[in-house]
């Protein structure tokens, strides 16, 4: 709390970025949580929530006429605007929220306070709610080839590991640790996906400490033991995600890659996936285009072109694409490294797995997935998220790479996957809010130092809470072409611009109707219709059966779905009118803009929610975002002036007038 | 010529047919007057593939050995591959195909051979006319009249007989305004709105030409469009610089002075040529899977391609703005009127009127709007994008419109009576068809050639007896809301469903397609026909108070 040196701000303009001509005046609380906006005179709760934790950068504004401005960047790529008529009120905000925003310990996270009216069993059960045990089980596993290892059960091997690792049976205690100490950081190869039908296997390591030269025999063995994990096969693939130029400049520090002539059986690859500053760079870049106001189409493709992101993401998916191939078609073993194997290793594996194993494409599965190719092995969350403040060079979008490759997929094969891509925004959305203890800390082992299960919740549990809202109504397991590997294209054309993400908040950017809502709705309602079919049936049963009981049935069928139709989809929006002018006038002069805000404050909302289960978020406060339950009405009036919208620039003086 | 004087070779055995996703087949490969038909030889079952003439847009040859190579590339943008054995027979069959292909006849072409046994050439032609259109449009009665003025197509020859003008206006006041307009296209009505009786009218350019010519009854004919209201909006789809240079070639623009009652905004649109190579561009860089990323995307950026379905999109919502919120009558031109003008203007019915919204109703606006209003199909469609003749009056102006259809499509899922699979049939349609309805450029031409006595109607075949479901969508929900499209380029999209359509990647669209369809069936099946009444009346219940609100801030 001592850092906040102004709790309440009044008459603050909040700013829709979509059109400054829609704004809401109301006041500005900072708590030691959230920033809380409440619009003021209306009947409506027009608030506005964002926990501090989602913050990214706030940024003061020169002044205008009407006051300070105050723009804040949200990792979930929210953008809002604040106006604030003093200066002084403006300076303590922008203070107060850069240190907010920007915890220098653990304890100051939001997960830590976070206190939904659960009891401690609860609490302790919502952690058991995914079991990396079982997962390895799902698999096949332990076998008689495969084994857990006990050796890192302190954390002294490797840091950065989880304490339960499968190695090959055959290993030794001593291979094993003679292969950590020949790998960055010691993270020895171990295995990350097993395939029951044909034993092959994914495994995953850091970079080997090779240099120029080095060998290591123990790791040789690691590496033959693995091959031979997999009985029907006569090699093994070792990818090497980077770039090769990278690669070789590791070795100048002593680290590198395999030597084909030092490993029997090997067959090594390099894919090229870039560093974590080469994403970071990409995608704000990425983010600036999604931000453009009325950008023209060509400025749009443009940029998104420039960016470069899409080609990151494609290389992700071809990487995925061929470890999977490998397991699946060839019947091959796959060890995957990159330099340390938190960040290309965690994402390629768990594309990899995703085209391998319809599971993965199930909800409880890509929680399983990310919770182990992710959460155990050691991604930097706290670093790559930055959740602490710290050094900025490491804040990187790995998992959000990640996610969008799923979505491509989804994109691609629309049936496929049981979740939808709220799913994969809500996930996003809670990586980066510290509200659930899931993504703090930077391995398990630092979770387990700061008691993470003892002090927080879980967020799984309360996502399979909502699983309704994140059914993908067109699923369907059983089509033959669902089941087993998926073959993505990776024709350019595939990999698209996922604007449910990019501009999250931009919501007249969104189509106005939802397919998917609406398919889910018939398809509920479907599920209703039968199971009360099945009752009445099971009464009639009963009641001995009279044809006059067959009229009350039909009846009774009528009226409950009637009611279920009530429920208002999409459609409500049809009448928002867009903003046609925008790309054609040089922006409109700031007096006109602030005279329409005022006259029109009254009776708009910003960024008027849509009727509830559209976006899953917006129903839990404290995920960071709280409905504006008002109507969107979303008008506004043209512009009336000539001069701004009609250039008679052909017209002579005296024929103007 | 006979037609058959072009076939040399009319038969080769042991062709091998290639096309995407399909394994190669071999068969024999037929020539006939209208198309070419591969037969596989399998006696049960045999497998054909029929392919009209008119559909290929440009072939390609290559010699192998002794054999011959023919890559057939067809304006509904499928690409196959035929490898013929013996030289002689492959040059006879692509030098076939070259002629036939590109008939310049109307009445050689195949819709005037096509007698199909369902269907019988007794009967009106066509869903509807303008006179049909007006009875049936209550509102206009009060204020606006058919006139017949244009009855022997003397006035305009690119207008139908009928046109619906003012009331107050006389016929010779319309000659008179039609000499004063490019091609005598004077303005009359496209859309009478139904909340607030404001209409979109359109037209060609008037003649202002270099010395500020002015036309009396053009002024007095515009007057009478707005009757006493204080305002119209003339909407022109150049940029105010090509208005002003049109002068110069005798073309012009309403001047304030002149109309003073009409705001002009200028709206740049690409036109003709510049389209045409749009649409060639982006369907080369679709045909390349190997490009990188940002190849694609640059090549994506400079087809210009998805910057036209923006600019028109934009338009339509402005003239929507201009007439559902302000409401104002709005003319709608650029130069000749024929082809952007139509663009927008049926582009803003769709967003505006929940009518053209259905299968029905959208099929006669194309009729309306598009067939009889005069869009010369036969010179626009003449070619697409493979061909490698010199570009002379092509412009995929419909293909465009079918695209912004498709857009719109996806941002209201619900809204449309009928699927992308109807757009997609009209792309390959307009063409090449087996039916007469985009035949020619004019009602005038179509008169003269017969078109309606020996053709038959696609648009009547469509409807006649039941619309098939793969053109119908599953989930419609009338609404009688304007539906505003988004026109931010994050909301636009590449249209996959026809320039991606013969690749893996819309093929698993359509699996989801069905997959849709059989939710839906499934519901039906339990809820029982009565059900989906109930459902849509309940719904439009939720939509009142909106439009309400909707209205009370339009007086604003």
């Amino acid at each position: 709390m001592e850092h906040i040196r102004m709790p309440k701000v009044e008459n603050v303009r909040l700013v829709d970025r979509s059109s400054s001509r829609r704004i809401q005046v109301g006041t500005l609380y900072l708590t030691a949580t959230h920033i809380i906006f409440v619009g003021k005179g209306s009947e409506d709760r027009n608030e506005l929530w964002v926990l501090h934790s989602l913050v990214c950068n706030v940024v003061k504004h020169k002044s205008s006429q009407s006051g300070y401005p105050l723009l804040i960047h949200c990792k979930n790529f929210q953008v809002i605007q604040f106006i604030i008529p003093q200066e002084s009120d403006c300076h303590n905000v922008y203070i107060s929220l850069s240190r907010l925003s920007r915890p220098e310990k653990y304890e100051e996270l939001y997960c830590f306070s976070f206190n939904p009216n659960v009891d401690k069993a609860e609490r302790e059960h919502s952690w058991d709610f995914l079991n990396l045990k079982a997962e390895y089980s799902r698999m096949g596993l332990p076998n008689k080839l495969w084994h857990v290892t006990p050796i890192n059960r302190e954390y002294r091997v490797c840091d950065t590991y989880p304490a339960d690792l499968f190695v090959p049976k055959s290993v030794t205690l001593p291979v094993i640790v003679g292969s950590s100490k020949f790998r960055s950081r010691g993270r020895f190869p171990t295995l990350s996906y097993y395939c029951k039908e044909n034993h092959a296997t994914i495994c995953r390591s850091s970079q080997p400490l090779s240099g120029f030269s080095a060998r290591c025999l123990e790791d040789e063995q690691m590496l033959q033991a693995i091959m031979k994990s997999n009985p029907g096969s006569r090699f093994m693939y070792v990818v090497d995600t980077r770039p090769k130029l990278n690669a070789m400049a590791n070795r100048a520090a002593g680290k590198g890659y395999e030597n084909e002539d030092n490993y029997c059986n090997i067959k090594f690859q390099f894919i090229g996936i870039e560093n974590i500053h080469v994403m970071r760079n990409s995608q704000q870049k990425l983010i600036e285009v999604s931000a453009l106001r009325s950008p023209s189409m060509g400025e749009f493709l443009l940029g998104l072109e420039n960016s470069d992101w899409l080609r990151h993401i494609k290389s992700t998916m071809e990487a995925g694409i061929f470890i999977s191939k490998a397991v699946a078609e060839e019947g091959v073993s796959v060890l995957v490294h990159c330099s340390d194997g938190w960040d290309r290793t965690a994402q390629v594996c768990s594309v990899a797995s995703v085209l391998l194993d319809p599971y993965y494409r199930t909800i409880k599965g890509l929680m399983v997935l990310i919770e182990k190719d992710w959460v155990s092995f050691g991604h930097k969350f706290s670093h790559r998220c930055g959740h602490l403040d710290g050094e900025p060079k490491e804040v990187s979008p790995v998992i959000d790479q990640f996610l969008e490759c799923v979505w491509q997929l989804m994109e691609q094969f629309p049936c496929a996957f049981e979740y939808n891509e709220k799913f994969l925004i809500s996930i996003h959305n809670h990586v980066y809010s510290c509200h659930y203890g899931n993504f703090i800390c930077n391995s398990q082992k630092e979770r387990k130092d700061l008691c993470i299960k003892e002090k927080s919740h879980s967020i799984w549990p309360h996502l399979w809470e909502s699983k309704l809202d994140f059914m993908n109504p067109l699923f369907k397991p059983d089509q033959s072409q669902n089941q087993g590997l998926l073959r993505p294209s990776t024709a350019p054309y595939c990999f698209k611009y996922w604007r449910r993400l990019y501009n999250r908040f931009d919501r007249e950017l969104h189509p106005r109707q939802s397919e998917l809502d609406c398919l889910m709705t018939i398809k509920e309602e479907t599920q209703q219709l039968e199971e009360e079919l099945a009752l009445y049936e099971q009464k009639l049963a009963v009641l001995d059966k009279e044809r006059a009981k067959t009229l009350y049935m039909q009846k009774g069928v009528l009226d409950s779905k009637q009611a279920l139709w009530s429920l208002p989809l999409d459609t409500s929006l049809a009448n928002t009118p867009q903003d046609y002018i925008g790309g054609f006038i040089g922006g409109a002069p700031n007096v006109f803009t602030l005279q329409q805000g005022e006259r029109e404050s009254a009776e708009l909302s910003l960024f008027g929610d849509k009727p509830k289960s559209s976006d899953a978020d917006s129903s839990d406060q404290e995920s960071g975002v709280a409905d504006f339950s008002s109507h969107s009405s979303g008008e506004e009036s043209l512009p009336s002036e000539d001069s701004v919208k009609y250039p008679d620039s052909d017209e002579t003086g005296p024929n103007r007038a | 010529m006979e037609l058959s004087e072009h076939i040399k070779t009319a038969n080769v055995e042991d062709v091998t047919l290639k096309r995407p996703f399909h394994p190669a087949l071999r068969g024999t490969l037929c020539v006939t007057s209208h198309h070419l038909l591969f037969s596989d030889r399998k006696d049960e079952a045999s497998w054909q593939l029929l392919i009209l003439l008119r559909n290929i847009d440009a072939i390609e040859k290559r010699a192998v050995g002794s054999s011959g190579t023919i890559t057939i590339k067809c304006k509904d943008l499928l690409v196959l591959q035929l490898e013929i054995p013996g030289m002689e027979e492959c040059l006879n069959i692509a030098s076939s195909i070259e002629a036939l292909s590109s008939l310049e006849s109307v009445t050689e072409m195949y819709p005037f051979f096509y007698r199909p046994s369902h269907l019988t050439l007794q009967g009106p032609w066509g869903l509807s006319s303008m006179e049909q259109y007006y009875k049936q449009t209550e509102r206009l009665w009060d204020r606006w009249r058919v006139s017949t003025v244009n009855s022997d197509y003397s006035v305009c020859p690119s207008y139908p007989s009928a046109v619906i003008v003012p009331r107050e206006v006389a016929d010779d006041m319309l000659i008179r305004s039609a000499r004063f307009r490019q091609g005598g296209r004077f303005p009359v009505l496209s859309y009478c709105h139904h909340r607030n009786g404001m209409v979109i009218m359109r037209s060609s350019q008037p003649l202002t030409g270099a010395n500020k010519k002015r036309c009396k009854e053009d002024e007095l004919l515009l007057q009478a469009v707005i009757d006493g209201s204080e305002l119209g909006y003339v909407i022109d789809l150049r940029s105010a610089q090509q208005a002003q240079q049109a002068r110069m070639t005798g073309g012009g623009f309403e001047s304030k002075s002149c109309y003073s009652h009409w705001k002009r905004i200028h709206r740049h649109h690409e036109r003709g040529k510049v389209v045409q190579e749009s649409l060639i561009k982006l369907v080369e860089a679709c045909s390349d899977p190997s490009h990188s990323v940002d190849r694609w995307l640059s090549k994506l950026e400079n087809s210009k391609w998805l910057s036209h379905v923006h600019s028109a999109l934009s338009t339509a919502g402005l003239v929507v703005e201009c007439v559902e919120r302000d409401g104002h009558s709005v003319l709608v031109h650029g130069s000749e009127g024929t082809d952007n003008t139509l663009l927008v203007s049926s582009l803003a019915q769709l967003i505006l009127d929940p009518a053209s919204r259905t299968v029905t109703g959208f099929l006669c606006l194309l009729e309306r709007e598009w067939i009889q209003a005069g869009h010369p199909f036969q010179q626009r469609c003449a070619h697409s994008a493979y061909s490698h003749a010199r570009l002379k009056q092509e412009c995929p102006s419909f293909l465009l419109l079918l695209d912004c259809v498709w857009q719109v499509w996806r941002q209201f899922p619900l809204a449309l009576e009928f699927s992308e699979a109807l757009l997609l049939r009209l792309a390959q349609e307009a063409y090449a068809s087996n039916y007469g309805t985009f035949l020619c450029n004019s009602e005038q031409e179509r008169c003269a050639a017969g078109v309606k006595e020996n053709t038959h109607c696609l648009l009547q075949s469509l409807l006649k007896p039941d619309i098939e479901e793969q053109y119908l969508n599953p989930l419609y929900e009338p609404t009688d809301l304007a539906i505003w499209p988004s026109v931010h380029p994050q909301s636009l999209q590449l249209w996959t469903g026809l320039f991606l359509r013969w690749t893996e990647y819309a093929q698993n669209m359509v699996e989801a397609r069905e997959e849709v369809w059989s939710i839906v069936k499934e519901h039906r099946e339990r809820a029982g026909p009565d059900q989906t009444n109930n459902t849509l009346s309940t719904h439009c219940e939720t939509l009142t108070p909106f439009e309400n609100l909707m209205d009370e801030l339009t007086i604003l």
